[in-house]
């Protein structure tokens, strides 16, 4: 089975959370017209990442972020005589040239660039690969998405989006989720939507209540759904009304005693079966 | 006699149509009408009012098996068919994500016409080598736990029949904690 589409119809956030519910491992690869990317999870952490600019090796991801220079890397590279990140990291550890935080920082810096930059694409195939593990020689880091989603959803630009998964703020309000909040990385306004989220109050009165645009309540909010720790429900006071049946058959059913509407299912079902 | 009646929606060609002709006994009374725009040209026919089937349980029962239009420009027609149904089945096009957004908003306009009538979400298509799981669907689609989703081939008679058998086992089930 497959898990295949475009960004323009499914985002990288719901991706993710996909990813991250469902526990997946695979490798998720997104090709946009200009660039692609790969992203390798195991049971819904993220592993590794890369781009097809460039090889994603140990060097390369600490010339990246600023820890290693060209010089250093090549020396190494020749030194040790091998492609593999883990003989690498060993050879520059004992060569004293980065420290084992160096390397950790170095390579979830370098991941944290590629998934967060996803984030930020309108339009893309992706394809997830259930077989497909991560390069081997490489170098891997499990990181937990729920952050990556929180981080993520900040970054993104478009208010459409934002308005499709959330149409009318006026008439949904929030619910926390029962998903434990320790060790997700809330900012302070985060918080501040939390505080006021209450089954009385529609999105809108959380925003007027904290002087937020609707830019950035939505932003915030859907960041706070798509990591799972807050769910919508409608506000109180806004529920529908329920409608008195109307057709002659509704009628009738409704005039029926529940053991007779019983005995209508049970009907249905034995006839179901024979079909 | 009593009728009563089903309502299988879904967004524009996820196969409802298929679906209510692999299980009525009469050919599906269909309104159907050949495509015009570009866009919508994935298939040459597209239900224009409805879809209806029926099966005959005795003398004095019959199921009614109604088919929303898929196409948004005949929505107005959705509210009225929902009146009065017993359950309803939202079908999705398992191989076609850009149409889970559109599947969602018609879930929840269902609900909101009925919003205690139970439903299952049936993901449709899954003969064909890029469907989506079910399991992936329900989590695209946010899809609470206490409902059903259930694979689905409309073609195959089977696996519809199961589909119809849960909706009804939601419905009694529903009937209990009524009470
Ligand atoms: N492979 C496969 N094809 C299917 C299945 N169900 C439907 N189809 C095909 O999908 C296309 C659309 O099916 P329809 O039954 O016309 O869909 P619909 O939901 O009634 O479409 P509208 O009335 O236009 O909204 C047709 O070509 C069907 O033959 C299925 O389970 N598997
Ligand atoms: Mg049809």
């Amino acid at each position: 089975m497959a898990l295949k589409g475009n960004l323009r119809d499914f985002s990288t956030t719901q991706l993710l959370n996909l990813v991250n519910l469902a526990r997946k491992t695979g490798k998720l690869s997104v090709n946009s017209p200009t660039i692609g990317a790969s992203l390798y999870f195991k049971e819904g952490r993220l592993v590794h990442a890369s781009t097809n600019t460039e090889d994603g090796n140990l060097t390369v991801m600490l010339i990246k972020t600023g820890k290693l220079t060209k010089e250093q890397a090549v020396a190494i590279s020749k030194k040790s005589g091998s492609t593999s990140d883990n003989v690498i990291g060993k050879y520059l550890m004992d060569a004293k040239l980065v420290s084992r935080e160096d390397i950790v920082q170095g390579v979830k810096d370098y991941m944290l660039e590629i998934v967060y930059d996803l984030f930020t694409w309108h339009d893309g195939d992706f394809f997830f690969d259930q077989d497909s593990e991560s390069p081997s020689g490489r170098i891997t880091m499990p990181l937990n998405l729920d952050n990556v989603i929180l981080e993520g959803s900040r970054r993104i630009q478009e208010l459409d989006k934002l308005q499709d998964e959330l149409p009318d703020l006026s008439t949904i309000a929030l619910k926390i989720t029962d998903k434990p909040l320790r060790g997700v990385k809330l900012t302070q306004d985060d918080w501040r939507v939390i505080s006021h989220i209450h089954p009385r109050n529609s999105i809108k009165q959380i925003a007027q209540n904290n002087n937020m645009d609707e830019f950035q309540i939505r932003k915030i909010v859907y960041g706070m759904m798509q990591a799972g720790l807050v769910e919508i429900i409608r506000p109180e006071g806004l529920e529908p009304k329920k409608k008195k049946p109307v057709t002659r058959a509704a009628r009738k059913a409704a005039s029926q005693s529940p053991a007779e509407k019983r005995s209508v299912v049970t009907k249905l079902i034995d006839r179901i079966k024979r079909i | 006699m009593q009728t009563v009646k089903m309502v299988i929606t879904g967004p524009f060609s996820a196969g409802k149509t298929e679906f209510i002709q692999s299980v009525s006994e009469i050919d599906v009374v269909t309104t159907e009408r050949k495509i015009s725009s570009d866009a919508e040209r994935v298939k040459n026919e597209t239900t224009v009012a409805m879809d209806f089937g029926r099966i005959t349980v005795d003398d004095d029962l019959v199921l009614y098996l109604f088919g929303t239009p898929g196409q948004r420009r005949f929505d107005f027609m959705w509210e009225i068919l929902s009146e009065g149904m017993l359950g309803f089945i939202v079908l999705v096009d398992s191989v076609r994500p850009e149409t889970f957004r559109e599947a969602k908003h018609i879930l929840e306009v269902f609900r909101g016409y009925a919003t205690t009538t139970p439903y299952v979400v049936a993901a449709n298509k899954q003969d064909l080598p890029d469907a989506w799981t079910p399991e992936d669907i329900r989590i695209a689609l946010k899809i609470e736990k206490e409902i059903k989703v259930l694979a689905c081939v409309a073609t195959d008679k089977e696996t519809v029949k199961t589909v119809l058998l849960e909706l009804l086992y939601s419905i009694l089930e529903n009937m209990q904690t009524d009470e």
